[in-house]
């Protein structure tokens, strides 16, 4: 099966470019980002405010199982429906700094659309950090279920 | 030497693994690193050196102690190290897609 969501991180670069086609109208796919109910149910996130405009700016925060809350943030740059959102991303309390996020949605047929997603990190080492966060999270889950499988055998 | 198939081995290792994440996000000198382990000091400096040979971990001379940290070039050679945030923004689309799907039209 091919992979839907493609990720590309060229050695040497600090960006991450992230491509997906969807089977959903172009219309679609851009309700999904603009419109806060929305994107708290597939970010998994609650949306604190959501500014779809030029000036704008949009506050998320997100809960741990252990009830820890995480706070992102941004500020809007462009906003044009169907076709455009550029703006910054911070992750609060972290060291990884604003990266800025340029969205392209396009319309592919009737049903099918496509997201190019480009995100430029301040540097190439924070670049290597930010991808690292999942592979960390998962490294970190492979060892507490063997964790817990050793402490069965005990 | 197949250094590809050395870093899948070195990864295949729970405790290397366990050391690679404590390193993800700092850069610790070798007693620090063992101090995490019940593990035999000797057996962690074991694991630091396999990591280091197959240039998963850097070293660098600090006074007198040796820091560790991860080579981030050469974890990104092993395909599974950007896997998981690929897999995590497709599992995300993946949910958008069906939550708009069912989107009334």
């Amino acid at each position: 099966m091919e992979r839907k969501t493609k990720l590309r991180a060229e050695e040497g670069k600090q960006e991450i470019v992230i491509t997906r086609e969807f089977d959903l109208p172009l219309e679609l796919l851009f309700k999904a980002y603009e419109d806060p109910e929305i994107v708290e149910q597939w970010m998994g996130t609650k949306v604190l405010k959501l500014e779809n405009k030029k000036h704008g700016s949009y506050q998320f925060e997100t809960t741990d199982p252990k009830g820890n809350k995480y706070g992102f943030n941004g500020t809007i740059h462009e906003f044009s429906p169907n076709q455009k959102i550029i703006r910054t991303f911070e992750m609060e309390n972290t060291p990884f700094g604003v990266q800025l996020e340029f969205l392209e949605f396009e319309k592919l047929s009737d049903d099918t659309s496509k997201l190019n997603m480009s995100i430029v990190f301040k540097s190439i080492a924070y670049r290597d950090q930010m991808l690292q966060i999942p592979f960390a999270q998962g490294l970190n889950m492979a060892h507490n279920r063997l964790q817990n499988i050793v402490d069965k055998l005990k | 030497m197949n250094l590809r198939r050395d870093v899948f081995q070195a990864i295949a290792d729970p405790t290397r693994r366990a050391i690679l994440l404590l390193l993800a996000t700092q850069t610790l000198p070798a007693g620090a690193i063992a101090s995490n382990f019940d593990t035999a000091r000797p057996t962690v400096s074991k694991h630091l050196q396999i990591l280091t040979e197959c240039e998963l971990l850097e070293q660098k001379q600090t006074g007198r102690e040796i820091y560790y940290h991860i080579n981030a070039k050469k974890m990104k050679e092993v395909a599974e190290f950007i896997e998981p945030f690929r897999k995590m923004w497709d599992d995300r689309f993946n949910k958008l897609e069906s939550i708009m799907k069912k989107y009334p039209q």
